[in-house]
């Protein structure tokens, strides 16, 4: 046991140096890695400090109680305690071991609700533009309406595909570009199972569930290319639907966008109506959009 | 003379067929759940050590299907393991098992209230393992992870049969622990032999109480979700789908009604058999014995208003988080003061060490690592680095695979000399706990490690980066199961060909709850006379 805890001991020490020290370096996962990947957002950043709060309270907490048990199996033994008290009852000693763990609650518990409101919408500034990643079997589907509303899928890149330097299971064919410093929306969404949009260097991890919209929100702080995976299982291909996101400066990302344009679809959509649609008009131009589409076909 | 030939009339056991399938006894009935347990517990864990061949290294070595990597045989895999681990391994043996052998024992009640239903809740567990095991075998198996989450488990992502037999497995298996649970609530309540109230009760009897009850209210919504779920995908419903005013969503609030609930089914009676250790070998009454009972009450209650901390991905709005995060660190002061207690009892203690008393400080400790990282996820906002990711994996563990089967070891080891009447030799009961001590912290400690790095749970391969710890992760799990089997072949030797015959009460003077004052094994019908508790 002993061996085993000083081990436990020193990992744990470990990960929270890894913690501190861990804030330069490429944002996917190294060997031997034992901590949380290195923050690329307001978000991340926020996670490290919350969790390494957290690792102190809860290393302290595991250690004082291997502390206590090996205190009373050294001093308590049959050998060296031979006759057994007969306490079974101290009020003062109760009501400490209660109130203590309300009050380490309490002290985690505001840095929590700071972070938990954090991630669920960006306190200072306006989203500045808005993507839509939509989880199919097993590829993403990228959406950007507000630059045109071009659409491309991203497969990962199969093994035997691969080039030099390229992350196995990692790597998709086309990567999600988005701006640094830029206050973005991200909805989330699925086609026919659940798939969860997942991106640990920045702190995103979303459901995107059939049949709702859901959002969150991300501003990168860093160029570079990112790695996440799908979530939340969705069947054989679960483990090669990876997401790549290349951060990239506002003007690179501007002309990307361009290129983008040209080169991938719009996205299909219903006509926006001028005014109110009646269900009948609605029909009409069900009816006619279906026209459309067996003449293009 | 006349009333000692009487009394040797009634402990003539019936036939082999009769005594072991047309069972009404409780201890026969605990003896088959115990032995089911155990060789369900070999199935699942040779399901699980061959995920950690799969996952040893990266790249798909095993998990093939003509030399193709086979990912919906890996999900197969998962499902079953977890079920399998959840519904015929843990449940079994600490309710079935344990529940049986000993509520009655230490209440003083000559059997179980309803004999005949205790059977029938054994026989209906068979089939529906069975049925679990066929389900993996026809079609393409049930590959949708135990939470059965639809779409995936409707017939969008399962068109075959394997997922119906799967909920037709769960159906069977719920029936059985909803009828266990009203025959234990019954028994517990009107059984009691005099003088034995409720609150002089031995706290494995509470914590069966209690799990009992937490059984019986949450085992039905899952019922009804999964008969949701088999009208969905079999007779036109759109409960769970979205394109007909259905939504997924509901189906995650339902299972995890359930869910959550069900992992305190799975530690409670754990924590009633730790309780009982403790204070037997410390020689000791147990600390706080009061608070030790009104603990778990208050886990169990605040156990069903919790559910949504399993789901703060699926876009629930922030303030349902916030109290989701809220009720859910609350638990962590009950389970403290279980934790301390049971350190308390210990102190002023005159300590024996011996094998169970081993497994039952490991399991303070163990769970006290599992708890801690349960209360980092309860945080909704750190949850987003660790939801779905082997931390959680490594959480769960520590508290199932370390907490509730350590309990259940420690069960096994303290009551075995009641159970069969032979002693297991002290020197390999301790060689059991220390090479499973050392397996499995070395199988899920690692695990911390690449949850945090964010390695998602639930992968058939792994990107290169997280080869490290999981080659680690798998030399544990293999110094595990070698274990299992020493523990396997280790009882089996003691009960049928072991000479070591046990005491009545191989434990001494801190043992004091009524099944020592029984012979070992105890005789076929016991408190015929009821015994009177001062």
């Amino acid at each position: 046991m002993v061996r085993t805890t000083k081990f436990l001991f020193l990992a744990a020490l470990a990960a929270a140096g890894l913690l501190a020290a861990g804030t330069a370096g490429a944002a996917e996962p190294q060997p031997w890695q034992m901590g949380l990947q290195p923050p690329a957002s307001p978000v991340m950043e926020e996670i490290h400090a919350f969790n390494t709060l957290l690792l102190w309270i809860i290393s302290g907490i595991v250690v004082f109680v291997l502390g206590l048990l090996l205190y009373v199996m050294w001093r308590f033994s049959e050998k060296r305690s031979p006759t057994p008290s007969k306490t079974t009852h101290n009020t003062l000693i109760e009501v400490v071991w209660t109130v203590v763990p309300v009050i380490i609650l309490v002290i985690i518990a505001v840095p929590s609700f700071r972070l938990l409101y954090l991630t669920d919408r960006n306190p200072d500034g306006e989203i500045e533009m808005t993507i839509k990643a939509i989880g199919h079997q097993w590829y993403w589907s990228y959406e950007y309406p507000d630059h045109g509303n071009f659409t491309f899928d991203a497969y990962m890149v199969p093994d035997e595909d691969l080039e030099e330097g390229q992350r196995r299971l990692l790597t998709t064919d086309n990567a999600v570009v988005l701006p640094v410093d830029t206050n973005i929306r991200i909805l989330v969404t699925a086609s026919t199972v659940l798939h969860n949009f997942a991106m640990p260097s920045m702190g995103l991890k979303m459901d995107g569930v059939p049949g709702r919209i859901n959002e969150t929100w991300v501003r990168i702080n860093r160029e570079g290319t990112y790695y996440g995976q799908c979530s939340e299982l969705c069947g054989t291909g679960h483990a090669y639907m990876p997401i790549m996101i290349e951060a990239v400066s506002k003007e690179a990302f501007a002309e990307w966008v361009e290129t983008a344009k040209e080169e991938f679809a719009q996205v299909e959509q219903p006509a926006a109506p001028d005014a109110p649609l009646r269900l009948a008009d609605a029909h009409d131009k069900a009816d006619d959009k279906n026209d459309n589409k067996k003449t293009t076909d | 003379m006349a009333q000692a030939a009487a009394h040797d009339h009634h402990d003539h056991k019936p036939g082999f067929f009769v005594r072991w399938f047309f069972s009404t006894n409780h201890k026969d009935i605990g003896t088959l759940y115990l032995l089911f347990s155990v060789i369900a517990g070999l199935i699942g864990g040779a399901f699980s050590i061959w995920m950690r061949m799969e996952l040893q290294e990266p790249g798909v070595q095993y998990m093939l299907t003509d030399g193709e990597p086979d990912g919906q045989l890996w999900n197969v895999v998962i499902t079953a393991h977890g079920l399998i681990m959840v519904f015929f391994v843990v449940m079994p043996a600490l309710i079935g098992g344990f529940g049986n052998w000993f509520v009655p024992l230490m209440i003083g009640a000559p059997d179980m209230a309803f004999p005949r239903m205790n059977n029938m809740s054994f026989w209906l567990i068979v089939p529906a393992f069975l049925l679990l095991l066929g389900s993996a075998l026809i079609d393409v198996g049930a590959g949708t992870g135990w939470t059965i989450y639809p779409p995936l488990s409707s017939t969008i992502g399962h068109p075959g049969a394997s997922v119906d037999m799967a909920i037709f497995a769960l159906h069977l298996a719920g029936a059985s622990s909803i009828l266990g649970a009203i025959n234990f609530i019954t028994t517990i309540f009107n059984m009691r032999a005099p003088g034995m109230t409720l609150f002089k009760m031995p706290l494995f009897v509470w914590s069966m109480l209690i799990t009992a009850f937490l059984v019986l209210l949450s085992l039905p919504v899952l019922a009804g979700a999964i008969t949701m779920l088999l009208t969905d995908r079999n007779f036109g419903t759109t409960f769970f789908e979205a394109a007909g005013g259905g939504d997924p969503i509901l189906f995650q609030h339902l299972f995890w009604f359930f869910g959550h609930p069900e992992v305190y089914i799975m530690i409670l009676p754990a924590f009633g058999i730790i309780s009982q250790i403790v204070s037997t070998f410390s020689k000791k009454p147990i600390f706080g014995y009061l608070g030790m009972a009104w603990a778990m009450i208050a886990i169990a209650a605040v156990g069903f208003v919790v559910w949504a901390h399993h789901m703060y991905t699926v876009g629930l709005d922030v303030d349902t988080k916030a109290y989701f995060t809220f009720a859910t660190m609350v638990i962590a002061v009950p389970t403290g003061i279980k934790i301390f207690s049971w350190i308390a009892t210990m102190w002023g203690g005159s300590i024996r060490f011996d094998t169970p008393m081993l497994w039952a400080i490991g399991f303070i400790f163990l769970f006290t690592i599992g708890g801690v990282t349960g209360v980092v996820l309860a945080n909704g906002g750190i949850d987003l680095a660790f939801h779905d990711t082997y931390y959680v994996v490594a959480h769960f563990h520590y508290v199932l695979s370390l907490g509730a089967v350590f309990g259940i070891f420690a069960g096994i080891y303290y009551w075995l000399g009641k159970m069969s009447g032979r002693q297991y030799p002290e020197w390999a009961g301790k060689l059991h706990f220390w090479t499973t001590f050392i397996g499995v912290n070395l199988t899920f400690f690692p695990q911390h490690f690449l949850g945090a790095a964010g390695m998602p749970r639930r992968y058939i391969d792994y990107p290169d980066a997280y080869a490290g710890w999981n080659m680690v992760s798998s030399i544990g799990s293999y110094i595990s199961f070698a274990s299992s089997i020493f523990f396997v072949v280790m009882i089996i030797y003691v009960i049928w060909f072991s000479r070591r015959q046990a005491a009545e009460n191989p434990w001494g003077e801190g043992a004091t709850t009524l099944e020592w004052t029984l012979s070992s094994p105890p005789p076929f019908h016991t408190f015929e006379e009821l015994p009177r508790v001062s």
